[in-house]
């Protein structure tokens, strides 16, 4: 006979205000096998786990109820309470009449009735709880980072500094990301790539990072501890060991009109190229797409120039495949497309610019060799007018819903640049708040203001216009003073949204980690746990997560890596005993349950039975890897046959709290 | 036909190929020609036949026949190639101990149609230029033949065998059948008139469990249904209505390997047109996840258990359901 303590929590007034505790404790307190029911004003506090001690110890409780905020939040607790005075931590459920009821619900009769049907349910589970014993496995001690901009190499570095091998995989041909674009950094101007390259030397030079630049992940396997990791290694037709990154075939490759990304398509590159002078690994890549030898093999010139005999146009792309411990994400973010803003005129205008194309444009090692030329005519602008929020802060579909962030500060930076390398240019500004918090940051924008007399105004532009004799007519409204303003620019400046990077989403999918509506990956907890995804082992680095600049991702990308060396540095991690099983006398052996695994937990076996008729038969039977599954219970939902049952809720559990909800 | 099919199974039992052949036999009647397995050349030319009235898919038995020692030979009909390739891709069946050889399809007839006519004592059926010669005790009746074709026929999807070690015969194409505008015409009910259609018809089943042990699809170890521990039984019996659930239920089992054999409805002694359940499932995969046809070959996931990032949302499979 069951003997059940029910345990109902007032959370203060976070339930007891919504949910009549009382009556929940006295109601639940009929269920069968219920023979304490009790309510509390704090359950998890000490004294409230005292309480359930005692009730454990003196009732001889067989289960536990705790009614009370989500399992996620005091679940261990409870469990490490029963756990303390011997009674199986498994035997312990939550009923969640928090989240899932006092917080949702306004009326106190109907939340009230909910609680205890929730209540009821978990006391249906619990009857058919079955102890369970947590087992272990080990940590392969490896991490991998997606992404090589500041906020992967710096959690790499971090990562190696504690000792452990780390490796960075890079979509593009070189590390560095969008900081190496920048030209100078807020709030204290100091240049970007003067503060980065060594950051990017050491992590190249550093005996435990591998950087796996022009590399993708293509596939991700296992779990916290024991990812194994595809990476795909796209082919750049360039040996990376061979080549000296002498820049000779750069030089003398014929194909001279390729957009330069780098530049953000402001100028050209070969065919052949290496990114920027400091690019790491300085290694040349050949854009397929545009070289004449790949494409209809008529050249060939790079291969006869190259000294070192590092140009292979057979080369494939090649997969490796490694085991990881731990996972960060760093995929950094974009400037959004401004096609459909066609009131800036972006499209029509080559002086109509996004701020990441000014960093270039105003870059020693940018299109113009660092002075600031209109794109159109290669003259000297006058009249800059910077356009804030292009995109951000939009409740319409064009653009993002959020504040990009970064916005309102390198816009002062640009603004004051400008005013000081070129005193006789008028830079006008228009924005819809200026957002400046963080350290010496007001006082930058400020500086800006007062110092270097930027034009401030407060109103957002209405149309910006290309007139016939290359000026730009930039219509917008003044809030402060209520009238309506031409300005005759030679340049516009949109300060464009950021946006996570495309590969995120496909990427979320096979690390199996949550992202919100904008693609941002999500938190554990927004608050409490900023740097884990919910997925135990996936961390997160950067502005992956949300718009940030680039104090604030170095620091978020330091604390991936505390969190990753926090998990590196044990040798084994206790697993999760909810996992599957198969009864192999039901199993058809049918495969259902492996396909759709995302663990790889299942494998087959062809077995000898004894038949019903006393004849043996060989039956291709499941079974489950329990270091490997994670318990997510796919392949019970999915096997025909009902062979496939889940430690901890199992099928007969679930359909009992169905009944004990729908009675 | 008949006599083709039986020499070259004589000739695999005799060189060895294989050591039993699955195929049909006479019954009492003209009209009940059903499966058998054949041991011998003897047994072949006394009881084996392949008429109008071979409906029955024979993949199913494989599953305990490609068991057994020693190889047999199945002669398939192309709807029966897809039940078999789905039996394949569940390891069910063991391909190595099937020798298949394909034989043309339907439409082959039902002698229920034939005995609505209220023509009765039937001695013997002949297909004379697509009018039936029925000889009976009270003398020779006709009917047009495509009055009598089995329900299943009438929607014929495929002529192609998707399987085979030979053939005999021509092989035919996919056909763009018009499968599912019976299940668009319960689409376009109310919810009440479509309740009150199934009702009606499900209120007719006899639980017999005919439609779950032809089903090629239902090759459990174990029925959920015969397992008191798996809780559904009592669920099937929680309504009055008992049958209504034990066919929905399994209707959800197959969902997605059903191949659409139409075996289900075949063998319904109370003409509930089953197979309408599992075709409403089948119209939803094609029409949420793509076109998906269960047993077209022996690898392909169903749209059910796998995932692709480009698979619609749930709220759109929700919506759907919602009037």
């Amino acid at each position: 006979m069951q003997r059940i303590g029910v345990f109902v929590c007032h959370c203060g007034t976070n339930i007891a205000a919504t949910v009549d505790v009382k009556a929940v404790a006295e109601a639940l307190s009929h269920e069968p096998g219920v023979v304490i029911s009790q309510d509390y004003q704090y359950m998890c506090s000490e004294s409230g786990q005292n309480l359930v001690k005692d009730a454990i110890k003196e009732h001889k409780l067989t289960g536990v109820v705790v009614c009370s905020c989500s399992p996620r939040m005091h679940e261990n607790t409870f469990r490490k309470a029963a756990a303390s005075v011997g009674l199986n931590p498994y035997l312990v459920e939550i009923a969640n009449i928090r989240e899932q009821c006092s917080w949702i619900h306004k009326d106190i009769a109907t939340a009230t009735d909910k609680a205890v049907i929730l209540g009821k349910a978990a006391v249906a589970k619990v009857h058919l709880n079955a102890p369970l014993t947590a087992g272990e496995s080990p940590v392969a001690k490896r991490a991998l980072v997606i992404g090589g901009g500041i906020a992967g190499i710096q959690t790499a570095l971090d990562i190696a500094e504690a000792g452990f091998d780390v490796d960075i995989v890079e979509k593009k041909s070189t590390i560095g990301g969008k900081m190496a674009q920048i030209d100078k950094t807020f709030p204290t101007l100091d240049c970007a790539a003067c503060i980065l390259t060594p950051k990017m030397v050491e992590a190249s030079q550093n005996e435990h990072i591998t950087i796996h630049s022009f590399s993708e992940v293509s596939e991700v396997k296992g779990f916290v501890g024991n990812f194994t990791v595809t990476i795909k290694k796209k082919a750049r037709y360039v040996d990376e060991v061979k080549c000296t990154g002498c820049g000779a075939c750069v030089e003398k490759c014929p194909m001279k009109k390729v957009p330069n990304e780098f530049n953000e398509g402001l100028d050209n590159r070969h065919a052949v190229y290496i990114p920027f002078a400091q690019a790491v690994p300085k290694v040349a890549t050949i854009d397929p797409n545009y070289c004449m030898m790949l494409k209809n093999g008529k050249c060939g010139i790079c291969s006869k120039v190259c000294t070192a005999g590092a140009i292979d146009y057979k080369q494939q792309d090649r997969f490796i495949e490694q085991k990881y411990g731990a996972i960060i994400v760093a995929t950094g973010f974009n400037p959004i497309n401004l096609d459909k803003y066609d009131e800036f005129a972006y499209n029509q205008c080559p002086d109509v610019v996004t701020s990441l194309e000014l960093e270039r444009l105003m870059n020693a090692a940018g299109p113009n060799g660092g002075t600031l030329l209109r794109p159109s005519d290669k003259t000297h602008p006058h009249t800059i007018v910077f356009v804030q929020c292009v995109g951000s802060r939009c409740d319409d579909e064009k653009g993002k819903p959020y504040c990009s962030k970064i916005c309102c500060m390198y816009t002062a930076k640009h603004a004051m640049l400008i005013r000081e390398k070129y005193p006789d240019t008028e830079v006008y500004v228009f924005y819809i708040d200026v957002r400046t918090p963080g350290k010496n940051f007001d006082e930058f924008y400020r500086r800006a203001v007062e110092q270097y007399n930027v034009h401030y105004i407060k109103g957002m532009v209405g149309k910006v216009t290309p007139k016939s004799d290359g000026k730009i007519d930039v219509q917008a409204s003044d809030l402060l003073s209520n009238e309506q303003l031409h300005i005759n620019a030679d340049m516009v400046v949109l300060a464009a949204a950021i946006e996570p990077d495309k590969t995120a989403r496909p990427l979320a999918t096979m690390l199996t980690t949550q992202m919100d509506t904008n693609d941002f990956f999500t938190e554990a907890h927004p608050k409490l746990r900023p740097v884990e995804s919910a997925t135990a082992g996936i961390f997160l680095s950067g502005a992956c997560q949300g718009p940030k600049d680039i104090p604030e991702t170095v620091a978020q990308a330091s604390a991936a890596a505390a969190k990753a060396i926090g998990l590196l540095v044990k040798n084994s991690i206790t697993c999760n005993p909810c996992v599957a099983h198969s009864d192999e006398l039901l199993c058809n052996g049918c495969s259902s349950c492996e396909k759709v695994c995302p663990y790889g937990a299942i494998t087959y076996q062809d077995k000898e039975f004894r038949m019903p008729d006393r004849t043996t038969a060989i039956r291709r039977v499941a079974s489950v890897n329990p270091a490997v599954c994670q318990g997510c219970g796919a392949c019970t939902v999915a096997c025909p046959s009902g062979a496939m049952d889940l430690n901890g809720f199992s099928n007969s559990q679930i359909m009992a709290e169905v009944d004990a909800i729908c009675k | 036909m008949q006599e083709t099919m039986i020499k070259r199974a004589k000739e695999l039992l005799a060189d060895g190929t294989v050591s039993r052949v699955i195929g049909w036999k006479k019954g009492e009647f003209a009209y009940d020609t059903t499966p058998a397995v054949f041991e011998t050349a003897e047994e072949l030319d006394r009881d084996f036949a392949f008429d109008d009235f071979t409906a029955a898919n024979v993949s199913k038995y494989l599953v305990k026949e490609s068991r057994k020692e020693g190889k047999i030979l199945a002669f398939l009909k192309p709807c029966d190639t897809y039940s078999f390739n789905q039996l394949i891709k569940e390891h069910r069946v063991i391909r190595e101990n099937v020798y298949i050889i394909g034989i043309p399809g339907g439409p082959k007839l039902d002698a229920e149609k034939i005995k609505a006519k209220g023509i009765t004592g039937i001695l013997g059926i002949k297909n004379e230029n697509y009018t039936l010669k029925i000889e009976t005790l009270y003398g020779t009746e006709t009917m047009p033949f495509y009055e009598a074709i089995c329900g299943k026929c009438e929607s014929c999807k495929s002529k192609k065998h998707v399987i085979y070690d030979e053939l005999i015969g021509e092989d035919g194409d996919i056909l763009d059948s018009n499968r599912f505008d019976t299940v668009e015409k319960l689409e376009n009910m109310t919810a009440q008139e479509r309740f009150d259609f199934w009702r009606e018809q499900l209120s007719k089943c006899i639980r017999c469990n005919a439609c779950r042990n032809v089903c090629p699809a239902c090759t459990c170890e174990k029925c959920v249904f015969d397992n008191p521990k798996s809780g559904i039984e009592n669920k099937a019996a929680s309504d009055s209505f008992e049958e209504n659930l034990f066919h929905i239920i399994r209707a959800f089992h197959v969902a997605g390997r059903c191949t659409d054999c139409g075996e289900c409805s075949r063998v319904c002694p109370q003409n509930i047109p089953l197979h309408l359940l599992n075709r409403k499932f089948i119209k939803d995969i094609n029409e949420l996840y793509g076109e998906y046809q269960a047993g077209a070959d022996t690898v392909s996931r169903s749209p059910i258990t796998d995932y692709t990032p480009d698979d619609c949302e749930p709220s759109v499979v929700h919506e759907r359901g919602v009037e």
